[in-house]
């Protein structure tokens, strides 16, 4: 029990973690005075659409962490990581769509709206339980977690990496979305899952359930930063690492390099899971385009942007990106797609290392200039 | 009243005559007059001879005459004028033409013409007479067509003249059609023998009237159109499965063309090029500027942008090669989060600049049509082409990789590049030559593919993906791998299909690769030796 504690809460003692926890509560505090606080009118007052597209930016940035953890320390680029996203969505959309009840348009008290447009006359196997919000917890970490394990083993087993491994998890998204895309599915097909109307209880259109959503996210994510550092920071995540850098040799130094890329893998995916659970309720409808490639490979950008490999980089990165997306998409929809591809090509040609690379550089420099001796500093 | 009718009349007489006059000094028609004339009688069994006489005249027009008896639509000017063909009678004037000589008369009331009226023998008479005339018809494709046409209608008063064509016809074909029409109307009087006649053929009359033969009291007769039936329903399962592969080659064909191109850049050069998918974007859409530039001329527009979709797709290729790839050698992943951007921006420049819709590209009428094997199998032409089209390219490519220098080249810096360098060969120029290349069977790709599908913004997205899987599939920097496997799971996406469905098929198909790469991770045809370590 004294040994999971420490290493568990080893990175709460990391200068790096004080920092991103310190000032990612901060914000939280501040946002959530200056919307209950601060009155409506006032310039600093901030609404509650704000609140929801800040909550929504937060579990894209759980998202992007959890992608970082298996991009930026085991070296495997996966490109399907929004299918572990949209199946955790899905899950929670599940039981949203359950807890709607009889106050559908339909008004069936069990079955969905789709169902019952489907004429369907009895809830498919897979959809029993979701009324329960614990069992739909559940699957949230499980849906993602079970295919990630069963994907993982089949994939690692045999040593499919590199280049390979993100091709097939691309096409492993794309058949996912293809799948989900099927009325006969039973996940509402290209409509998906919508019309939410409360999450245990809270009435989800209410400032109050919101805020708490939006709190919820940035919670999600100090405690997914946490688990990810402290994973890093094990043995496990030396060992992850040297896979990365060179898995040949350290399969030779006997280490078993499928289990530790399985166990990251599956952790990773479990925690898109939860980033989709938390985004589904806030933005108010879940559906198969969350599968589509373009989405997952937009979440390697954002990792990218902000350097892969640092984890606090993933977060500057998801929410730079996703702030210019919405900025873009209000004030000139075309240039968006110029504006997202020209950021692929200038971060992967001119910053390889993300703008953490590019911050560490200039610490760097300064370090240099304040005494002649290279500091090793406590984020490496 | 009744002076205006006749001024009328006499004036159209008088524009009718001079008209007419030249054509009737220069030729009158008096033996077409006389045939006519025998028509125009109270006795239906006269007006039957006078039809088979005009049958057997062999006059130019008599085909004409006919049709418009049947329809009631030869008629005559009143007190014996000339005959007239009423080409429309809605209204109280009819525009008319001359029987005999096929000009146009205007309009005339129809209160001066005068019907020659047909009753139900005769309009028999008449659809047989025509039947058989369309049955000495000179063209064969005529001949054929009015044969195929006669299955299941032959009335038994036409069995004897149709014995009779079938012993003078030249085109096996229209033989053989004949004695099938003739064999289907002994069947219906339950002649044994008529089965042997037409077991085999896929027609829809014959297998209609050989299932009410089966049908039937005479037990015998039964049997033997049972067994004809079972024979017919295999041979419509070997035609359905050729129909399967057929199109399952055709859709192969389309993945190993799209696919192609990236095994030049993937397979051999080892880059990532997810702008892949709007290089072919790019040549389909030459494709629609050549048609633009030269209306009305879709074959040749078609064939110009062969050249020219190969072109605009390599120089595309060159400037993303010097612009974003050189700069990322050796780091595959990157290369390929960069070509994506470059994806989305071509996307949306062809958005912006030419529009967010799909263009109509036209298919030149060569194209157009399919080739009719026999009665269940008919293979559309425009993929007849394309998968011909994806062989030539393959075929070049290859001689291009074993036979010319440069293929020497690319295969040497693909292998050991310092090595290779070191004995003389420019790998720069080398590696911007290669992708060149695989881009511009990119356009090629795209060229074909508009005679395909929508040419739009989003063309080259939806075959990204697939083009990843047959490379990958097919065993990297292996060209006959790309082809086996996109030809292979094109066949397997179309036997798939019909049970499971195409959204199916294709989920089905992806997992079956899938799992696929988890057996043999280098694909259908793995590199060997050090090179493939690398």
């Amino acid at each position: 029990m004294l040994a999971s504690r420490s290493w568990l809460s080893r990175p709460l003692r990391e200068r790096s973690t004080q920092i991103f926890l310190g000032v990612l509560l901060a914000a939280l505090a501040v946002f959530t005075l200056l919307n209950l606080i601060v009155p409506a009118g006032h310039p600093l007052h901030v609404s509650t659409y704000t609140v929801t597209l800040l909550g929504k930016y937060l579990s894209f940035a759980l998202l992007a962490v959890a992608l970082d953890l298996v991009w930026g320390y085991l070296g495997i680029l996966s490109l399907g990581h929004g299918a572990f996203f949209a199946l955790g969505g899905y899950a929670m959309g599940m039981y949203l769509m359950r807890q709607i009840g009889d106050r559908g348009v339909y008004g069936d008290p069990v079955l969905p709206d789709f169902m019952v447009f489907l004429d369907w006359d009895s809830l498919p196997w897979y959809w029993h339980g979701f009324d329960m919000a614990w069992f739909a917890l559940l699957m949230v970490l499980l849906a993602p977690g079970l295919l990630a394990l069963v994907f993982g083993f089949l994939a690692f087993r045999s040593r499919v990496t590199g280049v390979y491994l993100s091709i097939i998890t691309q096409a492993l998204t794309f058949a996912l979305m293809l799948a989900f895309f099927r009325n006969e599915m039973g996940f509402g097909g290209n409509n998906g899952l919508t019309d939410f109307k409360e999450l245990l209880g809270y009435d989800l259109r209410s400032d109050a359930t919101r805020l708490g959503l939006f709190l919820a996210s940035g919670l999600a994510l100090a405690l997914g930063y946490v688990l990810c550092r402290a994973i890093v920071a094990s043995k496990l995540g030396r060992v992850s690492m040297a896979c990365r850098d060179a898995e040949a040799r350290t399969r030779f130094l006997g280490y078993r390099v499928e289990r530790v890329q399985l166990f990251v893998f599956v952790v990773s995916a479990m925690l898109a899971g939860v980033a989709g659970a938390l985004y589904v309720p806030q933005v108010g409808i879940i559906n198969p385009g969350e599968f589509s490639p373009i989405f997952s490979i937009e979440v390697v950008l954002w990792v990218a942007l902000g350097g892969r490999g640092t984890l606090y980089g993933a977060v500057i990165g998801a929410l730079v990106v996703n702030y210019a997306k919405t900025v873009f998409t209000g004030v000139m929809p075309e240039a968006w797609l110029f504006a997202l591809g020209g950021l692929f090509v200038v971060v992967t040609v001119l910053l390889p290392k993300g703008v953490a690379g590019l911050l560490a550089s200039l610490r760097r420099r300064r370090d240099d200039d304040a005494s002649e001796t290279p500091a090793q500093g406590a984020s490496s | 009243m009744r002076t205006i009718r006749s001024l009328v009349q006499g004036l159209l007489c008088l524009i009718v005559v001079s008209l007419a006059a030249p054509a009737a000094l220069a030729a009158p028609d008096d033996d077409g007059r006389a045939l006519l004339e025998a028509l125009d009688t109270d006795s239906y069994a006269a007006k039957g001879e006078a039809v088979t006489a005009i049958a057997d005249s062999g006059h130019p027009q008599s085909r004409v005459w006919l049709e418009a008896l049947l329809d009631g639509k030869l008629q005559r000017q009143e007190d014996g004028g000339r005959f007239v063909v009423v080409l429309a009678n809605r209204g109280r004037h009819w525009p008319v033409r001359d029987a005999l000589t096929d000009e146009d008369l205007g309009e005339m009331s129809r209160r001066d013409l005068d019907r020659i009226g047909i009753n139900n023998a005769l309009r028999g008479q008449l659809q047989n007479t025509l039947a058989l005339l369309d049955l000495r018809a000179p063209a064969v494709s005529a001949r054929r067509e009015a044969a195929r046409d006669l299955l299941g209608e032959v009335s038994p008063s036409m069995v004897e003249p149709l014995n009779g064509l079938v012993e003078n016809e030249a085109d096996d074909e229209v033989r053989r059609l004949l004695t099938q029409a003739i064999a289907i109307q002994r069947l219906e009087r339950g002649d044994l023998e008529a089965v042997e006649a037409l077991s085999g053929s896929l027609n829809t009359s014959v297998r209609s009237a050989l299932s009410a033969a089966a049908r039937s009291d005479d037990a015998a007769l039964a049997e033997a159109a049972t067994d004809a039936l079972a024979g017919i329903e295999q041979k419509q399962k070997l035609n359905d499965g050729i129909q399967t592969l057929y199109f399952g080659l055709s859709l192969g064909s389309v993945l190993v063309l799209a696919a192609i191109g990236l095994a030049i850049t993937f397979g051999v050069m080892g880059v990532i090029n997810m702008a892949h998918g709007e290089l072919i974007m790019l040549g389909a859409y030459t494709t629609w500027g050549m048609q633009q530039l030269l209306p009305g001329q879709p074959g040749l527009a078609l064939l110009l942008s062969i050249p020219a979709g190969f072109l605009v797709a390599a120089l595309a290729g060159i400037v993303i090669e010097r612009s974003v790839i050189q700069f990322l050698k050796g780091r595959p992943l990157e290369t390929l989060l960069a070509t994506f951007g470059v994806s989305l921006i071509l996307q949306q420049l062809v958005r912006t600049l030419i529009s967010p819709l799909n263009r109509t590209v036209v298919s030149p009428e060569w194209m157009s049509g399919s080739l009719m094997i026999n009665e269940g199998l008919s293979l559309t032409l425009n993929r007849l082409l394309v998968l011909g089209f994806a062989l030539l390219v393959f075929a070049g490519l290859m001689l291009v990789m074993r036979r010319t220098r440069l293929g020497l080249e690319v295969r040497a810096v693909t292998q050991n590049r310092a090595m290779a360098r070191s004995m003389g060969i420019r790998a720069t120029r080398v590696d911007i030559l290669t992708f060149a290349l695989g881009s511009g069977v990119a356009g090629l790709a795209g060229v074909a593919l508009s005679q395909l599908t929508n040419v739009g913004p989003n063309l080259g997205q939806n075959y990204i993906i697939d083009s990843f899987m047959v490379v990958v599939f097919g065993g990297v920097g292996n060209l006959w791998g790309t082809l086996v496997a996109g030809l292979s799971l094109g066949v397997i996406n179309q036997v798939l299909e019909p049970w499971a469905g195409a959204v199916l098929a294709k989920i089905l198909v992806l997992v079956f690769i899938i799992l696929f790469i988890q057996k043999r991770p280098r694909g259908l045809f793995p590199q060997k030796g050090r090179a493939a370590e690398g």
